[in-house]
Order: C-alpha cells, then structure tokens, then sequence
C-alpha cells in the first residue's frame, strides 16, 4: 500500500510519522556534515571565525572539523589547488568513506581565482571533482559557508 | 522510591522461583538482565553525554552550541549516530585485519566491564567484589591494550605513535592512580565498595585525602585520554592517533568507549571521595547519579579550558612530580593514622 504525501499529512496530524529508510538516512546525513580540514590560507581563516564564538557553525551541528579523512564527510575545498597539490587532494578524497561531498569555497576553488593565469594553478575544483555546491567570494564571510552547506543539505535530502 | 530497583530484582527472583526455576538459574538471570540495563543505560546516557559535551564546551567558547535539532539541539546526536551507522565501513587493505577489527570491540568490552563494581545506589552492586577497587584499576587500564591494537593494526605511522603514547601515558599514570586510591584503602581497611562508601557516613573523603583527590583526579585524566592529556589522539600532530583510520561505526565505537570510561572513572571518583550513594531526602540512587554528573561537567570543564601539554613534560610531571606526591600521601596518611590511634580513636 503506497502512502502519498497527503496520506502523510493527515498521519503526522495524528502523530504517526511514516517515513522510508532513505529518508532517515538522508535526515540524519544532512544534519551533520563533518568537514574536513582542508585549505590554504584565507578561507581557512573564515572558517576558523564561523567556528568561532560570532558565527558558531555548531548551531547546525557541522562544527566537528575531522583532521583525519576517514572520518569526514565533506571535503571543502578552502584554496587554490595546484599541480603538486592535485594527487595529494585526490588521495585525500579517496580516502573519505561514502557517502561524501565536495565543496568549493572561495573563487580559488570556483575558478582558480586569481591565480588562474599562474603556469600551476587548476582552474577550480571541477576540473577533479564533481563538485555538489559552489561558494563565491574572496575570502567568503562566514555566513556564507553556512549557506553553502545549508543548500547541500536541501540537496542531500532530495537524494 | 528508595528501594525501587532492589525490590524489582527481588521481585524478579520470586517470580522466576515461583515458575519452578532453581535458585541459581534465576540469579543468573537476574545478571543477565542486569547486564543488558547497563548496557542500555550506558549508550542511552552517551548520547546525552556527546550533546551535553557540545553545549558546554559552546558555553565555555561563548557560543550557543547544537540548536537547530530538537529542543536546545538534544537530537543533534541521534542525527550523528544514524549517519556514522550508514556511513561505508572502509578496511584499508595493508591492516592486520584480525587485529584492526577487534580493537574497537575490545576497547568497549573493557569499558563496559568497568560497571560490575560500582554501587550505583543503596546495595545496588552488580558484584560486591572483596577486591572491588583492585579490580576496577586493574580492568581500567587494560583499555590501552585496545588502543596499542588500533594503533598496530592500522598499519599507519600516525596509528601506531598514537597507540605508544597510549601505552607510555597509561604506564605512568597507573602508579599515581593507584597510590593515591591506597590513601582511602588504609583508612577503610577494605577493598571493598560498599565498605568504602559505608565509612563516608560521617566524613567524605575528598576532606580527609585532598593531596589523594588531586592527584586521582589529574591522573584519571591522564588515564582516560582526555583532556589535557590527549596524546593519543593529538589531533595537530597525528591526524587522529590510533583512530586515523577507522570510519563509521567503528570509530564511534571507540568514542563510545572513551565516555563510557569517562562515566565509570566519574562514578569512581563520586564513590570514592564524595560518599558515594549516601545523602539525605533524595533516593540514592538518583545522588550519584547527580554526583557523577557534577564530576563529569568538571571534566568538561578541563577538557574545554586547557591546552594540550607535551608529550615529554606529560612524563616527566607524572614520575618527577605525581608519583612523589602519592608516595608523601600514603606517609602521611599512614603517620596520621598511627597517631590517631594512639590517642585512641
């Protein structure tokens, strides 16, 4: 018997909670992003500030930063990557445990930034990764991390 | 209220004789069941323990902590648990395999075992061991066995330097422990839990053992790898210690196990010095329970206030300072006891 979304409706009215595996999964998955630390020097630092006591990422419950790999679930990308950074980023990136993300932060990681034209550097994140959300600026203010793992997290439960 | 839990074992017992059960049959039943309550009641309390964690150490940081889930962010855990459960559980394939498996079983085993000793209430023992604080230290600190085969069976430079820290810290910290756990054992006379917290009747021990109370307290610590003292898994200089690489459920099985001990260590330390059980108007078994929580915030506290300290002045603190001290307790205490009784007390 298949229950439709206002079958649903009327349930959750009465108290009774109908859901699917998937969507336990995706509940939990998306309500805590454990990232990894990963950057180079001024993203970083806004990270460190939206751990910090103004911004406080732990509100969302994303604020337990994993030094090791295996443990993340999030490979924000806080920095430009260059040629010899690549096979490191990728090793990093296979070492994570599914299910991950990838998250560019900062036009460095968009786009190369403004180091694009430099004989090292890739052009962005993508040109490795399949990158699920991307955050503009340079450096990004604090808010917005938050809204770029907000808007993964409305992504992770459409999964 | 007061016999709540004793008279509910007691009625089990007759039930289960009533049925036409042996004796004996039906107290191992009883432990059985025993056993599962504080199994329950150890992993339903850690997923309380994570969140309260979270919020202190936001309080102490000025900021606000989880808040988004649930009210003041209690179900941020449950969030945590189902996502470690799915996540992929990743084997790397150089690991001695055996080893790198059974650690994490180990290591919680151990911790759980921790609760057989403690009175959790007015004659609420799983076991009243005659050597009930023998065995606690001597359980305790076999934990490190655990963290030495993470740390081995990784197959990983950072795993294998986290595990040895695990072992040189346990190894110098077990004496001061103990020593300063002898200060108590000689004025009670007994090994016993239930003997030690019937002497506090009148006096806790923390007014008459202070040097004893500080120095357990700092080498529990130490022992619990906690804190100041988190060499194993010093995140800035070993990713993650003995735990580098494990994922999932198996890295929260270590985690759970570090509370798990971290709660026992906290039960101890509130049977030990702060009279255990004993206190007026309220049940006991809900005074230690808020003992123990008290203890567990100082932790916290600690936790969340001081800076990692170094791997060599971690040492030399314990056998060039701590170790000394215990040993000047233990004189102390035992010229005062002598003399006490020569006055005739």
């Amino acid at each position: 018997m298949a229950v439709n979304n206002h079958d649903e409706e009327i349930l959750a009215k009465n108290n009774i909670i109908v859901t699917t595996f998937e969507k336990l999964w995706n509940w939990g998955r998306s309500r805590s992003f454990w990232p990894l630390s990963y950057g180079c020097n001024c993203c970083p630092i806004e990270m460190m500030a939206s751990g910090a006591a103004r911004f406080d990422i732990a509100r969302y419950g994303y604020e337990v930063f994993r030094a090791a790999s295996r443990q993340a679930d999030v490979l924000v990308v806080a920095g430009p990557i260059t040629a010899k950074m690549k096979p490191a980023v990728e090793r990093v990136w296979a070492q994570m445990a599914e299910p991950k993300w990838v998250v560019a932060m900062g036009n460095c990681a968009v786009s190369g930034g403004p180091f694009v034209d430099g004989y090292s550097v890739l052009p962005g994140a993508d040109t490795i990764f399949h990158v699920d959300v991307y955050i503009p600026g340079c450096p990004v203010r604090p808010e917005a991390p938050f809204q770029g793992l907000l808007e993964l997290k409305k992504k992770v439960e459409k999964q | 209220m007061e016999h709540f839990f004793v008279n509910t074992a007691h009625a089990l017992v007759a039930w289960l004789t009533g049925l036409g059960l042996a004796p004996g049959w039906a107290d191992l039943i009883l432990l059985v069941v025993q056993w599962i309550a504080v199994i329950i009641i150890v992993i339903l309390n850690i997923t309380v323990l994570i969140w309260l964690e979270r919020k202190v150490s936001g309080f102490i940081q000025q900021r606000l902590g989880p808040n988004r889930l649930g009210p003041f962010g209690m179900f941020q855990t449950i969030a945590d648990a189902i996502k470690l459960l799915t996540k992929e559980d990743i084997v790397p394939s150089q690991t001695d395999r055996m080893i790198f498996k059974t650690a994490p079983m180990v290591f919680i085993i151990i911790s759980v075992m921790l609760y057989v000793v403690i009175p959790m209430g007015d004659g609420m023992e799983i076991v009243d061991l005659n050597v009930g604080l023998f065995y606690f230290i001597s359980i305790g600190s076999l934990s490190t066995i655990a963290l030495l085969m993470a740390g081995w069976g990784s197959n990983n430079k950072w795993s294998l330097l986290g595990g040895m820290r695990s072992v040189a810290q346990m190894i110098s910290y077990e004496i001061p422990l103990a020593f300063s756990l002898l200060g108590v054992v000689m004025i009670t006379g007994s090994l016993r839990m239930s003997d030690i917290v019937a002497a506090q009747s009148n006096i806790w021990f923390v007014v008459l053992q202070p040097i004893a109370f500080i120095t357990y307290f700092i080498s529990a610590t130490a022992e619990l790898n906690r804190g100041p003292f988190d060499m194993p898994e010093a995140e800035q200089e070993l990713t993650s210690g003995a735990y580098t690489e494990y994922t999932g459920m198996r890295w929260a099985l270590f985690f759970l196990a570090e509370y798990t001990n971290l709660v026992a260590v906290s039960a101890l330390m509130a049977t030990v010095f702060f009279g255990g059980w004993q206190g007026p108007w309220l049940p006991s078994w809900l005074w230690i329970i808020i003992k123990t929580y008290l203890i567990l915030n100082v932790f916290f506290l600690i936790k969340w206030t001081f800076p990692r300290i170094r791997m060599d002045h971690l040492m030399s603190f314990s056998w060039k300072f701590l170790i000394p001290v215990s040993l000047a307790n233990i004189l102390l205490t035992g010229a005062g006891i002598e003399v006490l009784m020569r006055m005739g007390w």
